[in-house]
């Protein structure tokens, strides 16, 4: 009997079976094994996906909300592994299934010559089956569950080259920034248990109205707050944490030390994007608390521009689009703030498909330059590989919104939505997303320029003795990494760059097409219709609503976006970045050097990883040294135990005498004293 | 069909009497010795899911319908009850409910993996030491039975000498000092707990659990009765700032020591305040839930730091010990609270949170220690800074290791996730600035085990010694595969564990709240 409930299994634990299967059998069932029969789950899941998201947009099913098994039952509590899938879900599902499928073809190409080729499939097959579980959830134990499994994946991802001291340090920064987030998402759900009693989704949104209204919480004690914004702000706070908002963003640039695919696939399609989805899941949670919103919002704008800048001043390729990742999860961010929910969610589809297409892009040029990842020395790449080039363009006109595209219809609609907007920081907000936008013309078309127009900046030698597996199309980074980059100099190929093979550029090809049309064909519905009707919740009145009454089509709002303030920033980031990094480079240099503190603050990134590092890595084990040496050891064992070190020495001597070893010597010694201790208390009593 | 017969007794001298044909074997045929060890334990563990089949989930609720005489210890089941010392009116009585068996089910789990660790790690005196484990296992047994508070004292205490035995012969270079210092420290609290027990004795003339339970204290007898319990199981678990002689003793401890020390004898302390402070002395306790909670929130946080500056590993572990076992005393001090204040479900959270706690550090606990073992027998090093890179070398080994790291820090999924949340999860509802200090642990956790992660497992290889490693053998991977497997379980299913216990712990947080002031 093929149900719902059957069907949402299947799409959850199609890519959990291809992980055990490569990750536990991966030597018995070989490389092509393993990518078989993780791509085949993966396949399943997206395939399902599909068809669940059609049910539940053509009304062929209702909302799915059914528990699976009884995680933990405690009195009146319990906490159960369950699905609750609407067709906030289903889109989830379907862009987490779409982007994974295809970077796992992607990987055949990328991975190639990697020694840990079956372990990469698991993990990301794992993170598949983990983001799923995360989506899918019907209660918030489950959403924590999938939100911590993704972190795990993340972080053993971002280490998946162990030996690279960068990538084991970043790995771990990753997962203890995260965790700074969570210690408030946890905290933010042990605030909703308290306050509903429940952990399952539909309980509390159902009464959310009702319970929080009104209600305070003493954190402090003297200080009541509203449990509303109590609950939303720590809820937050796990957000900032999985989709790297400032002050948590730091994490996100150094995740790119892990392979390309899994930077496009975690880092920027689906992982970092559970907050934002989050955050729209808990639209009715939200919705009770402007001063929750309005922290949401300040955040998010910040994070827009200001990440953005510093992706002005990145030279490696990944860092750019990383960089440009944090800048777009902002604009994210700032839809939750201003109640646009669905324009996030629109903006999270948009931009998994096109960040997908840039980051695979880029690590098509890294593959092509024999993993050089620096710009400088790239350039004029244009020529060597036509279809990397050509979607790479795509990617990069949908992410700065170019008329038409996805990106266009998400993030005007974001604009527009933070304009309509009367919320506190709402006028802050707006300043920084249309700055946003030149900012984001400016590093994208800069990109492109360094990448592949403009002269080339490296040099082709042929040496004589060819490497075999270097001519490969992905290198070997396992175990020959270290003296490939030892030997090289910066800007050296050994071979000319050429174009991926066909499991590279395909996915390129399939993701330029979502990246395009997407935005057209699905902003009526998600935007101003009642598409999610039920699963976001806004209050009447929001930003959202009133721009459906100036909707009339994807067309008007084209036609009207060329008229708006968004497109002629976005028109002079790419007039700048078109004159200085196509004709005129010298000026770039000079613009450093004319605003060089400017610059060296950017080249900084603000000065925040270096605070961190000296405030809570140093801080922490100085005071965890000064706990140990004055604490432990200089106040509990030397004065105290130690200090009775006459009696112990006493006591030392004695027992020395009559230590013989014997096991029932010491039993009988032991129970022969109590017994006299016993008999003696006894005589006393009588 | 086995309910009537005496489980509890063969649970606890099967082992006890199992070591005299080991010794019997001799260190000659140490061999033999091992084979009869293993036996002994495996045979004490099929005892034990005799007494799980046995054991009946609903009679405990025979309370909650209203029997004749509801009170803690009445619904014990599998009881033994015989006159032992007449005089004192000291009974040999048994008896075990949803807490216990769990607790016992650990033991002998843990007993058996700790042989088969035992095999090849340790070399002389092969016979002594599996005897003195198996002793060791029957006395924890015991302990986790008695239902008369004489009978408890003397497992209690007689547990002590096993453990002495196995630091001071098999142990490190420093053994002595550990030896001492274990030894001093927790004969000096269980002292304290004598002398209560027997103040309770004179009062009442019993020391029947159930009729202490039951018994009328002023105020001030509470109090005092409260700090001797304190101190006992304080030392036991141990809390700060009792707990400096737990590093020493791990740093000394052979591997299959450490493994007994940290997964089932500090459950003892946590057990103690369940069985005596709390029913026995439940209006001192609420005085003084404050003291606790605040001692286990220091626990969490200060000794997260110190774990985080450890050069040693097995020091490392045994702070991180310390601190999740802050877990199990926050867990059932804030239920106190909670279920004071009128928050029954809360309070059931609370302790719940704390048992599994319990379990679950018994395993990750158990499998850290296993797994520092696993390289010392190579290495010959416990410092952190001698390795590095081992993932190379042992691909297999490394990944239950991060498993069991992952675990450590709580990750969903594994058992170290339930415990912490629930006891989170009610320590928010106490008060939220408790929760908050106590999900510190997300982060300080996290950070001191995936450091230890890095710079052990990850990275180049460090040296030629660990170029050299082989990874686990098939006794290293049955013993760290079967934990990685109980690990997984209870994380993605806790429920029958929460089954076992829902019983007592109903019945328990139904007694705290009724005073005692007499």
């Amino acid at each position: 009997m093929i149900t719902p409930k059957l069907i949402l299994l299947v799409i959850a634990l199609a890519p959990l079976v291809g992980a055990i299967v490569a990750g536990l059998f991966g030597r018995r069932v070989g490389r092509a094994g393993a990518h078989t029969v993780t791509i085949a789950g993966v396949a399943v899941s997206f395939v399902l996906s599909c068809y669940a998201l059609y049910q539940l947009s053509t009304g062929g099913w209702g909302v799915f909300n059914e528990n699976l098994y009884t995680w933990f039952e405690v009195g009146k509590l319990s906490a159960h592994v369950g699905f609750l899938v609407d067709r906030l879900t289903a889109v989830m599902m379907v862009v987490v299934t779409s982007v994974s499928l295809l970077v796992h073809v992607y990987t055949i190409g990328y991975m190639r010559d990697d020694p840990g080729y079956q372990r990469f499939f698991s993990y990301i097959s794992l993170f598949t089956f983990s983001m799923l579980m995360l989506v899918m959830s019907n209660n918030f134990m489950q959403l924590f569950f999938g939100w911590e499994a993704v972190g795990l994946v993340s972080y053993l991802l971002i280490g998946f080259w162990f030996k690279r001291p960068s990538a084991i340090f970043a790995n771990m920064k990753a997962f203890l920034v995260n965790r700074v987030g969570d210690f408030g998402f946890l905290l933010g759900i042990a605030a909703v248990l308290f306050c509903f009693g429940s952990l399952d989704y539909a309980t509390v949104f159902a009464s959310a109205d009702a319970t929080l209204t009104g209600r305070t919480l003493e954190i402090i004690a003297g200080h009541p707050w509203q449990a509303a914004t109590v609950i939303g702000v720590l809820l937050f706070i796990g957000a900032m944490g999985k989709s790297a908002q400032v002050p948590l963003h730091v994490w996100l640039p150094d995740s790119m030390e892990g392979p390309t695919p899994i930077s496009a696939l975690i880092h920027a399609a689906t992982m970092v994007t559970a907050g934002i989805f989050m955050v729209a899941r808990m639209s009715p949670l939200y919705e009770l608390s402007e001063t929750a919103l309005s922290f949401v919002l300040v955040i998010g704008a910040t994070t827009a521009l200001f990440t953005g800048l510093i992706g002005i001043v990145q030279n490696d390729i990944k860092r750019v689009v990383a960089y440009s990742t944090l800048s777009q999860l902002g604009y994210m961010t700032v839809a939750l703030g201003v109640s646009a929910y669905s324009a996030a969610i629109f903006h999270l589809m948009t931009h998994a498909f096109f960040k997908a297409l840039l980051f695979l892009g880029a690590g098509s040029v890294i593959i092509a330059m024999h993993h050089e990842q620096d710009m400088r020395y790239m350039g004029g790449l244009k020529k060597y590989m036509p279809i990397t080039f050509i979607t790479g363009w795509i990617g990069t006109l949908a992410l700065t919104g170019f008329p038409g595209f996805s990106g266009f219809f998400s993030k005007d609609a974001i604009i527009e939505a933070v304009h309509e907007s009367h919320r506190f920081g709402s006028g802050y907000a707006y300043f920084c997303v249309l700055i946003g936008v030149f900012v984001t013309a400016l590093y994208s078309f800069r990109l492109i320029y360094l990448t592949y127009h403009g002269k080339e900046r490296f040099v082709v030698e042929h040496k004589a003795h060819g490497h075999g597996h270097h001519d490969a199309h992905a290198d070997a980074h396992g175990e020959d990494d270290a003296d490939d980059h030892g030997h090289h100099e910066p800007g050296h190929l050994e071979h000319a760059p050429h174009e991926s093979p066909w499991v590279v550029t395909l996915p390129l090809i399939l993701l330029a097409i979502p990246s395009v049309v997407i935005g057209w064909l699905t902003i009526g519905p998600m935007l101003f219709g009642d598409f999610f009707a039920g699963a976001i919740v806004v209050k009447e009145g929001g930003p959202l609503a009133e721009l459906a009454h100036e909707w009339h089509g994807p067309g008007a709002m084209l036609l009207h976006g060329l008229m708006g303030l968004p497109f002629w920033f976005a028109v002079a980031g790419f007039a700048v970045a078109t004159y200085v990094y196509l004709f005129n480079q010298a000026i770039a240099d000079r613009a450093a050097k004319l605003f060089a503190p400017i610059y060296r603050l950017l080249q900084n990134k603000y000065g925040i990883d270096d605070l961190y590092f000296a405030i809570f890595a140093r801080g922490g084990l100085k005071l965890g040294r000064g706990l140990w040496r004055g604490g432990d050891v200089a106040v509990i064992d030397d004065g105290i135990v130690n200090g009775s070190a006459a009696l112990v020495q006493r006591i030392a001597a004695t027992v020395r005498r009559v230590q013989s070893g014997y096991l029932y010597h010491y039993a009988f010694a032991m129970i022969l004293g109590l017994i006299v201790l016993l008999g003696g208390l006894w005589m006393a009593a009588r | 069909m086995f309910a009537n017969w005496p489980l509890l007794s063969l649970l606890i001298w099967l082992p006890i009497l199992g070591a005299i044909p080991v010794l019997l074997a001799g260190d000659k045929r140490a061999d033999l010795a091992r084979r009869i060890a293993l036996a002994v334990a495996a045979a004490t563990f099929l005892v034990s899911l005799v007494m799980l089949s046995a054991f009946n989930h609903g009679i405990a609720d025979a309370a909650a319908r209203g029997a004749a005489d509801p009170g803690l210890f009445k619904n014990m089941q599998l009881q033994e009850n015989l006159l032992w010392i007449e005089t004192l009116s000291v009974r040999y009585h048994l008896g075990v409910d949803g807490i216990s068996v769990a607790l016992v089910l650990l033991t002998t789990f843990t007993s058996v993996l700790v042989v088969i660790l035992g095999w090849g790690s340790v070399e002389k005196k092969v016979a002594q030491y599996m005897a003195a484990m198996l002793v060791l296992e029957g006395l924890m047994i015991g302990v986790f039975c008695a239902l008369d508070a004489l009978l408890f004292y003397v497992f209690f205490e007689g547990m002590l000498i096993p453990m002495f035995i196995l630091i001071g012969v098999w142990g490190g270079a420093r053994r002595v000092y550990a030896t001492l210092k274990f030894f001093i420290y927790t004969f000096f609290g269980s002292i304290f707990m004598l002398i209560g027990l027997l103040y309770l004795y004179f009062k009442t003339g019993t020391f029947e659990l159930a009729e202490l339970a039951k018994v009328g204290l002023s105020a001030k007898e509470q109090a005092w009765l409260f700090f001797a319990f304190l101190i006992a199981f304080a030392v036991k678990v141990p809390m700060w700032p009792v707990h400096t002689w737990l590093p020493d003793a791990h740093v000394e401890a052979p591997t299959g020591g450490s493994v007994v020390l940290a997964a089932i004898m500090l459950k003892i302390g946590g057990y103690g305040f369940i069985r005596f402070s709390l029913p026995i002395v439940p209006d001192a306790s609420m005085e003084y839930a404050w003291l606790v909670i605040a001692m286990s929130l220091i626990a969490v946080v200060y000794v997260g730091y110190v774990a985080l500056v450890q050069e040693d590993m097995k020091k490392l572990i045994a702070y991180s010990s310390i601190a999740h076992m802050g877990f199990v005393t926050l867990g059932v001090f804030i239920s106190l609270a909670l279920a004071r204040s009128g928050n029954a479900s809360g309070a059931a959270v609370g302790i719940q949170g704390a048992m599994v706690q319990m379990i679950s550090h018994g395993f990750i606990s158990g499998a850290m220690f296993a797994s520092v073992g696993v390289l010392y027998d190579r290495m010959h090093t416990r410092m952190i800074r001698d390795y590095g890179g081992v993932v190379n070398t042992m691909p297999r080994f490394a990944t239950l290791f991060v498993l069991f790291a992952m675990a450590n820090c709580g990750l969903p999924g594994t058992s170290g996730f339930v415990g912490e949340f629930w006891v989170i999860l009610a320590a928010f509802q106490h008060n939220p600035l408790v929760g908050a200090l106590a999900a510190f642990t997300l982060i300080i956790g996290a950070a001191y085990t995936l450091w230890l992660v890095k710079r052990v497992i990850f990275g180049e290889v460090a040296n030629e010694q660990v170029a050299a490693l082989e990874d686990m053998n098939g006794r290293e991977t049955l013993v760290l595969a079967t934990l990685a497997v109980a690990v997984l379980l209870l994380g993605l299913w806790p429920q029958p564990l929460g089954n076992l216990m829902d019983a007592p712990i109903a019945e328990l947080v139904k007694h705290i709240v009724i005073s005692k002031g007499a």
